[in-house]
């Protein structure tokens, strides 16, 4: 889950570099760079899934 | 991908380069500040600890940045090397030589840039001491400072203000001005927080921190007096850091300072009563360090956006990083159960980001796209920073342990690792908040 979350975290990067050189159109690349965020989020919220410390590690 | 020349930047006249390295020179408050705020925050048994690694993160970052870090970052009218997409030349590192060869150092802009961004980045180093508080051994934070100031720092730091690909958004895609980030809140501050959730990941949480429940146990720091004195120090360094950003990054004029002054004070000012309400409302009496946590993170807030803002946004900003860095330390704390003595992730990354954003909602920065400049910088820095200071840092981690052995941590780290405490009339080995 922890190396998933990473790579979503790259992957919602290169779409928004992506739609930033390449797309043309404003409300297109908008719209892109809002899913490469969210894309991010998402890979975001893995990676911290992924590090949550179970009780007896905490100790 | 081939070595281009950027264009070069304004020249300033004298005056303006003597009162911009008058500002230079006072930026290392802002160090100062957060080693006394970190140390503050953390144990009494590992106050020296703290204090030692300060100084040893800004020497290694000023050593490692000189010898490798500026040839990755360069400046604007610097050759680097680019990447041709759509006709266009995207800068991702510049070819500068090592050690500084060839560069002169006198009053020009460029060279102004080399002094700040040696203070600079050991700014960037001293935040994940906080995080990794009480646990971080001394060798591993050396290491660990060396490749945030060697690679990751300059190489963000290039496409912010070298002249790299962030900078050009605005030349190359029509996105307003390029992403705008003056004071550095995010080369410096979300650069360094999320180098310090990255460490808090690594290293796990300190011994005693969670319950078998999962519950977090309070670990209180030591000493409030150094936390506001480092408050205090920090807003006289932030205020040179920002003006001295504005004119070299953005090339403000010298009369700007005072707005720049009076928007990062304000910044803070809200923040600091912001947070302070929060927690009346949330534990029924003011916190003193989430308030203090609070002055900081509207400086941090303050940094990219400081030379646009009008005072009444300003106050906004800063209101809203004092809400935000309550709610996120709270946040990562009960739901994450991230360990963050100092809340570096909260302060740093979160109000960094903040700040990032209000440049795009708040800044008067003409006409232009600004939103998706502003949304660019906040992606690489989650999805190419993050993955690249944790990757470094694991690796790191793999070859050379990063967390204290359990007796370091049960003796302190002064004690452990330093032969000696800070405080030596005191028996301070007592410490009823560690399950032995």
């Amino acid at each position: 889950m922890k190396i998933a979350g990473f790579l979503l975290l790259i992957a919602g990067w290169a779409i928004v570099v992506a739609a930033v050189a390449l797309l043309p159109s404003s409300g297109a690349r908008f719209g892109f760079v809002f899913a490469g965020v969210a894309v991010e989020l998402f890979g975001l919220t893995l990676a911290v899934r992924a590090h949550l410390v179970l009780p007896a590690e905490g100790e | 991908m081939t070595p281009v020349a950027a264009p070069p930047v304004l020249p300033l006249s004298e005056i303006s380069a003597v009162f911009c390295l008058l500002l230079i020179l006072l930026v290392p408050f802002t160090g100062t500040g957060l080693a006394l705020v970190n140390t503050g925050l953390g144990g009494a048994r590992s106050a020296a600890h703290s204090i030692l690694a300060a100084l040893c993160v800004m020497a290694v970052a000023a050593l490692v940045y000189v010898i490798v870090g500026y040839a990755w970052q360069g400046a604007p009218g610097h050759p680097d090397h680019a990447l041709v997409v759509a006709g266009k030349a995207w800068g991702w590192i510049a070819a500068e030589p090592f050690f500084l060869r060839g560069r002169r150092l006198d009053l020009s802009p460029s060279a102004l840039t080399i002094l700040l961004q040696m203070f600079s980045v050991g700014l960037a180093g001293l935040i994940p001491l906080s995080s990794g508080a009480d646990r971080w051994r001394l060798g591993a934070i050396c290491a660990s400072t060396a490749l945030l100031a060697g690679f990751t720092y300059p190489l963000f730091a290039h496409w912010v203000w070298g002249g790299g690909w962030l900078a050009e958004l605005g030349v190359n895609c029509g996105l307003g001005r390029g992403f705008i980030d003056g004071g550095g809140s995010s080369a410096i501050q979300v650069v360094g927080g999320l180098t310090a959730l990255s460490i808090t990941w690594i290293l796990g949480p300190r011994r005693g921190k969670f319950s078998a429940e999962g519950m977090p146990a309070a670990l209180p720091g030591h000493n409030a007096v150094l936390v506001f004195l480092g408050c205090t120090l920090a807003w006289i360094g932030w205020i040179a850091l920002n003006s001295a950003g504005a004119i070299l990054f953005l090339s403000a004029e010298t009369g700007r300072v005072v707005l720049i002054a009076v928007n990062t004070t304000l910044c803070a000012a809200a923040s600091t009563l912001g947070a302070a309400v929060v927690t009346r409302i949330r534990f029924g009496r003011p916190d003193a360090s989430l308030s203090a946590n609070g002055w900081i993170a509207g400086l941090v807030a303050s940094s990219a956006a400081a030379a646009f803002l009008k005072p009444a946004a300003a106050i906004f900003v800063g209101g809203v990083a004092g809400i935000l860095v309550v709610t996120s330390a709270d946040f990562l704390e009960f739901q994450l159960a991230i360990d963050d003595p100092g809340g570096a992730v909260s302060v740093h990354a979160v109000a960094g980001l903040w700040g990032i954003l209000a440049v795009a909602l708040l800044a008067d920065t003409g006409p232009g796209r600004q939103w998706i400049a502003q949304l660019a910088g906040v992606a690489t820095l989650l999805g190419f920073v993050l993955p690249l200071t944790y990757g470094l840092n694991w690796l790191l981690d793999r070859i050379y342990r990063q967390r204290v052995d359990r007796e370091g941590e049960l003796q302190g780290m002064d004690l452990f690792e330093l032969g000696s405490g800070a405080y030596p009339e005191f028996d301070i080995r007592g410490d009823e908040f560690l399950q032995r």
